[in-house]
């Protein structure tokens, strides 16, 4: 009996440790974004002087601010058009390719897959000087478009990955009955294949609408022109120079940048796990 | 007919195709070639260097060389603290706990958001006069630990690595966890029956049948850090003086400060090298480890 007493508590115990671990990390994870909340909602004079994590008074003229005066609003939109865009294409340029390494049969067709898949692995840390200066060529530089076509190039690679996988593990049948019943190849991929791909899509979206948000270096070196700017650009440039010290401000900025992602990541994360564990086994 | 139905096939992958000869081959080309030439990025005319570009980086750029040292260390602190950190959560998580789902959703809330938005929030809360952090070392009595994090050069890189650390290791805690899932309950089940006590079980079930995983996170991490740069720039810029500098970052500044394109792109292909031979050297110590 005394021998279970002692089991027990010894359980609890680290059961104790365990939690008090787990809980201060959390923590540590979470408290920069109230921080940042918090100090988007202080005045100019408060921000330095009051530390408590709850403001004494909600300042939330400092968002009407960064949107108006920082031109936030443009950014914004700025965004949420490239993403959009992004997505949308890389959907429909991977599964077509995806779909046809997957069901065809044509000659080069292990090879063009691979190639692709090489690209994957091989990091080329200079490739931006190259793509600057041949946008430059083809005149699409300091426009969406260039921007665009760069960002579905970064993407395609792991998305055909993906859908390609799905594909070859998707039974035949429904397709082989919309051929018989005369589908093009194209209507088959479009009516039957693609909202059969529902999941794993869900993971190509998730995932690439996440890295365009969030992406930096391409759109920094490609944009000139304030108003084409997304985001974590117009973000960069705006504070390194007139804003620096506007922390308030600074901060209702990072937290309009944040807050789309951290909803769509809580909407969807059970998409973002299985493609981190998915994507992992790629690398 | 056949080859109407071939050239069907081939219009599928035609998109996908032409965008990556476009965006991804030619660029990889001419990575090449412009690393052999010296040019401004603006004049027609590019004059043809051989491998001098090369020779001048191993020669005689010692800053290129610091910032390698530099992410070096960022990289050798992922591997340590951060992975460590995302295991021993992932063995923590590896459990009936209650609000475990919890757990899982908030540690990937960094890698989730920007570094632009996280360099820029811890910058604030390590902001050496306004901060948070020395705001609460002085009034919790650690006033001569207080100090300007980003900008004291024997402080800046250790404190960028641990910001990169927070930011990254959701990532290995997913994956490590995956994997800690995959691992059979039978037999933790058998080894308690023949009286293994939890350290052991730990060592003998847990760890052999992780050391794939565990590679796998450490190729993911060193590729994914020494490349790391967006998160320096909004946090210290490089500076002060060079302290934090890493390779991206020079050759971003090849190109852009000192509008030497040739030179950036034989750095880019130094640096690619570097990288490809890391994973190369990790894949075969992998393999020989597994034998």
């Amino acid at each position: 009996m005394k021998n279970s007493a002692y089991y027990k508590t010894k359980n609890i115990l680290i059961n104790l440790v365990i939690y008090l671990f787990l809980i201060s990390v959390a923590i540590t994870c979470l408290f920069p974004l109230l921080w940042m909340v918090s100090s988007s909602l202080k005045t100019q004079e408060m921000v330095f002087k009051n530390m408590s994590l709850i403001p004494k008074e909600l300042h939330f003229e400092n968002y009407y601010l960064a949107l108006k005066e920082g031109e936030f609003g443009r950014y914004f939109l700025n965004s949420i058009f490239y993403t959009v865009s992004v997505v949308i294409g890389i959907v429909i340029v991977a599964s077509l390719a995806a779909y046809a390494f997957s069901r065809f049969e044509f000659p080069g067709r292990n090879l063009i897959f691979y190639i692709f898949m090489a690209a994957m692995m091989i990091p080329i840390p200079g490739s931006f000087v190259a793509l600057y200066v041949l946008l430059n060529k083809l005149h699409l530089r300091n426009t969406a478009l260039g921007y665009i076509l760069c960002m579905i190039n970064v993407g395609l690679s792991t998305s055909i990955f993906l859908l390609k996988t799905f594909f070859d593990k998707m039974p035949k049948e429904l397709e082989d009955a919309a051929r018989i019943d005369g589908c093009s190849k194209l209507g088959i991929w479009w009516y039957v294949a693609l909202p059969l791909a529902t999941p794993v899509l869900a993971v190509v979206v998730v995932f690439n609408a996440l890295n365009v948000w969030n992406e930096y270096i391409l759109a920094l070196i490609i944009f000139d022109s304030r108003h084409l700017m997304p985001l974590q650009v117009a973000l960069q440039q705006n504070f390194q120079g007139e804003f620096i010290t506007r922390y308030p401000l600074l901060m209702a900025g990072l937290t309009i940048t944040a807050l789309p992602i951290i909803i769509v990541y809580l909407l969807m994360q059970k998409y973002i796990v299985k493609g981190v564990t998915q994507g992992a086994v790629v690398g | 007919m056949k080859f109407k139905s071939t050239l069907e096939n081939y219009l599928f992958v035609l998109p996908a195709v032409t965008i990556f000869i476009i965006f991804y081959i030619i660029p990889f080309i001419w990575v090449f070639q412009l690393g052999m030439h010296e040019w401004d990025g603006i004049l027609p005319t590019k004059t043809f260097v051989g491998l001098d570009n090369f020779k001048e980086i191993f020669l005689q750029d010692k800053i290129w060389w610091q910032s390698m040292l530099n992410a070096g260390y960022i990289t050798l602190i992922a591997l340590t603290f951060q992975n460590a950190l995302a295991f021993l959560l992932a063995w923590a998580c590896d459990r009936e706990i209650r609000m475990k789902n919890w757990f899982r959703v908030i540690f990937f809330i960094p890698p989730v958001l920007s570094e632009v938005v996280v360099g820029f929030v811890w910058q604030w809360i390590l902001n050496g006069h306004y901060g948070l952090l020395n705001y609460w070392l002085v009034k919790l009595g650690f006033a001569h630990l207080a100090r300007n994090w980003l900008s004291d050069p024997n402080t800046a890189l250790t404190t960028v690595a641990v910001i990169h650390s927070w930011k990254g290791f959701g990532w290995g805690f997913l994956i490590f966890l995956a994997g800690l899932q995959t691992i059979p309950r039978e037999l933790y089940e058998a080894a308690r029956v023949d009286g293994a006590n939890a350290w052991h079980s730990f060592r003998k079930i847990t760890m052999p049948l992780m050391i794939p995983v565990i590679v796998l996170v450490a190729i993911l991490t060193i590729l994914g850090t020494m490349q790391a740069f967006v998160l320096i720039i909004a946090m210290t810029g490089g500076g002060p003086a060079y302290h934090t500098q890493v390779p991206v970052l020079r050759i971003l500044a090849s190109m852009r400060g000192s509008s030497r394109f040739g030179y950036a792109c034989a750095q880019g292909i130094t640096f690619g090298v570097i990288l490809v031979l890391i994973s190369f050297i990790q894949y075969r110590f992998s393999k020989r480890a597994r034998v």
